[in-house]
């Protein structure tokens, strides 16, 4: 399974699903992480650190945990 | 009874409009250009969340009350900042009345994220007007807004502007001129998105009765998945209306080029180039609250010592004159050195966070606080409160959770803040008096070894109160990169300035009653033979000789003990203090440090050994690093946190830390027989 944390920089995906319903899950989906959603990683930071995205026209970043949750497919 | 009557109307005369917007939508600048400088900041009762509310002119001249909102993506209230948007929207907030109008202030080059909090403002049914904000940046993205239609598919009036460059302004005072009118019926309306979500959870309910039925505790997870799925269902059921919307009204023109930020992000979240800009930037900050507020720092001192001065001269001397000078204008005093480090520091956070670098320096050093459990954002507090704790803890106002926020602040005093240097210096000369030969390099190596103990004693209880006491990651670590924009200096300036002003009013007001009790324990009861006995006939005095057998198994005698009890009201006092104590004369002269030095060297005990040995020296400067004596920093944690609980938590459990850590340096150091 892919998850968003395993694009590489400058790819797009589709949000398929969120692998686990956590309380954290809600935030993303109110700033317009939702399935179906088109996503594109910009970069990510060195050393784990979080990821920088690009949804519904804006950016953002998020940590790889929280992207781990989201199950992706290749667009 | 007439007259009551007639000042009732007048006071809701004023028509209350409500500010909201998502963060770095330009709700801000919008509000500073309306108000000017008509504005007042104060906190909602009971909470840490910042109040702004300002008097702006009608383009007829009718004085409108504006409430400016803190910035959020949602009404749904998760976080103190949302809870305080919903209920003032909602009229439920105590002393703030029910607005009449709401003017809701959208990101016009972020539309599609922006309309879901507009939609569920235009769903509360309250007279809307919705700004569409920097619409230049949209225009220069290629994209362009029918904001007509937008308009119609709403029900609610818009306006485009630019309020960073005064564009809109006119409309906007123009509509509020206009009697408030209800939103019409459109896209958000609130029976219809009910409907929406009503057939998906009966669906949902459907599917769990069948799945779930048999199961015993069925029916209590059965509500839970109910209200659960009502607000994620509405949540994809508004993004899937504001989606159709944005098809309908958005075009956009030309390639997808590249946009500014996307090119200076390019350099600026380098791993390299973007570490070192990095690096650049938080010397800058430090150099600035370290170095450059040094000057304003000396005048304001030096005028307290004028003032002071003056009082004596033109003063009759006694008693009531010393309460005066020593008391009140010196305790005052020192909460307003505070100024220009606290104004510096605020003025560069309202520079970075405007700018948009804020968020790509809590990106770049996510990695590192995330360690410990904090977000990226607390590193600037926490470095700050290198200088100073106090503007230090004024800054965790950047940190949204307000668990993380805690954090920082119960550790932001453990940072080596540029008060205890003095204490250091002169520890550290005391202790290297005996070895002069290898003197320079055992001092610096010294005073390293605090500074890496303060950083120990930081990172490690962060890390400790996020896995204990305040455990839990309640919000999501997403955060927003807003585009890049040349911050508007107007705002930001008067902004910090308020800030300032209101640190000093609050703080300086528990800093006097506080000043006043210490400067009566220091003088009273008066010791009438001999001045230089006053300190240890003193309330003070004997509290130093009621704690000397607490203090003696960390090698300090009752002397210290004074000395330990006046610094902390501040940790620099300690020097002036034991100067006292110790009867030194010409303590205020130049070589101050060497000659104190030289004498408390030379102090002995009653049975002849050495009051400062070497290792008394260490317990005293581990002592300083852990312990929080600082009265601001008390005041300013009772007004961040909005209860005396946490600052007297704090201030409890770093005077515990401080006495363990003194205590296994002196008896650990007995033990292996370094006395």
């Amino acid at each position: 399974m892919t998850s968003l944390c395993d694009l590489k920089p400058g790819q797009c995906a589709t949000i398929e699903r969120f692998l686990d319903e956590a309380v954290s899950v809600f935030r993303l989906k109110e700033m317009g992480l939702l399935p179906g959603t088109v996503v594109e990683l910009m970069r990510k930071a060195p050393w784990g650190g979080p990821l920088q995205i690009k949804v519904r026209g804006s950016v953002l970043s998020l940590r790889r945990n929280e992207a781990s949750l989201m199950a992706i497919s290749l667009a | 009874m007439p007259q009551a009557n007639g000042q009732e109307n007048a006071s809701r005369e004023a028509t209350v409009f409500a500010l909201v917007g998502n963060p770095n939508s330009g709700k801000s600048t919008l509000f500073n250009k309306l108000t000017g400088l008509k504005q007042k900041i104060g906190n909602y009762p009971g909470v840490t969340v910042e109040r702004k509310e300002g008097t702006c002119y009608s383009q007829h001249g009718k004085p409108l009350t504006l409430l400016d909102l803190p910035g959020t993506y949602s009404l749904i209230p998760r976080s103190p900042d949302e809870c305080v948007v919903s209920s003032v929207l909602l009229g439920k907030q105590k002393n703030t009345p029910k607005p009449d109008a709401v003017i809701c202030v959208i990101d016009a080059s972020n539309l599609e994220r922006n309309l879901y909090l507009a939609s569920q403002v235009i769903e509360l049914g309250l007279p809307t007007l919705l700004v569409i904000n920097m619409i230049d940046t949209a225009q220069s993205r290629g994209q362009t807004i029918d904001t007509e239609t937008l308009s119609k598919r709403l029900g609610v009036p818009i306006i485009e502007s630019c309020a960073n460059k005064g564009k809109g302004l006119i409309d906007l005072r123009l509509a509020m001129s206009r009697p408030v009118t209800l939103p019409k019926s459109g896209t958000f309306n609130r029976i219809n998105l009910a409907e929406a979500t009503l057939k998906v959870i009966e669906g949902k309910l459907s599917e769990s009765l069948n799945k779930s039925w048999a199961k015993w505790g069925a029916t209590k997870n059965f509500l839970h998945e109910k209200i659960a799925a009502r607000e994620e269902t509405l949540i994809e059921k508004r993004y899937q209306a504001i989606q159709k919307l944005c098809e309908e009204v958005l075009q956009t023109s030309g390639t997808c080029k590249r946009t500014r930020t996307e090119r200076i992000d390019h350099f600026l979240l380098h791993p390299i180039w973007g570490g070192l800009a990095l690096l650049g930037v938080l010397g800058l900050l430090f150099y600035s609250i370290f170095a450059l507020a040094e000057t304003p720092i000396g005048w304001i001192e030096s005028g307290i010592d004028t003032l002071i001065e003056t009082a004596n001269t033109y003063m009759p001397e006694g008693k009531l004159t010393q309460l005066i000078t020593e008391g009140v204008i010196a305790g005052v005093g020192s909460v307003l050195t505070f100024f220009p480090q606290i104004l510096m520091l605020l003025l560069f956070i309202g520079l970075l966070e405007s700018s948009g670098y804020m968020a790509r320096a809590a990106f770049l050093l996510d990695r590192l606080m995330g360690r410990v459990g904090l977000p990226g954002k607390a590193f600037i507090p926490l470095l700050s409160s290198y200088a100073c704790a106090i503007p230090g803890i004024m800054a965790t106002r950047t940190i949204e959770c307000p668990k993380d926020r805690l954090t920082t602040i119960l550790v932001a005093p453990f940072t080596s803040c540029s008060a205890r240097l003095p204490v250091y210096l002169i520890m550290i000369a005391v202790l290297t008096a005996a070895t002069p030969e290898h003197t320079p390099l055992l001092r610096a190596g010294l005073l390293l070894l605090m500074y890496l103990l303060s950083i120990l004693g930081t990172f490690g209880f962060a890390w400790f109160f996020k896995k204990t006491l305040l455990k839990g990651n309640v919000t999501s670590s997403i955060m927003e990169l807003p585009a890049y924009r040349v911050p508007s200096l107007g705002p930001i300036i008067s902004d910090a300035w308020n800030r300032t002003k209101l640190f000093i009013r609050r703080a300086g007001t528990v800093i006097l009653g506080i000043s006043i009790i210490m400067w009566f324990c220091l003088n009273y009861p008066e010791s009438k033979e001999n001045p230089h006995t006053q300190l240890e006939h003193s309330i003070a005095g004997q509290i130093g000789k009621g704690v000397e057998p607490i203090i003696a198994p960390l090698g300090y005698d009752w002397k210290t003990g004074i000395a330990l009890i006046a610094s902390f009201a501040a940790r620099e006092v300690f020097v002036s203090t034991t100067a006292i104590i110790y009867n030194i004369e010409g303590s205020n002269e130049d070589p101050e440090i060497k000659t104190l030095s030289q004498a408390l060297h030379k102090q002995k005990r009653p049975n002849g050994s050495p009051v400062f040995t070497p290792l008394t020296c260490l317990s005293l400067m581990v002592f300083y690093v852990f312990a929080l004596q600082c009265l601001s920093t008390i005041a300013v944690v009772r007004r961040e946190t909005n209860s005396w609980r946490w600052p007297i938590f704090q201030f409890s459990y770093m005077t515990f830390v401080a006495y363990a850590a003194a205590f296994i340096v002196y008896q650990g150091g007995i033990l292996l027989g370094f006395n």
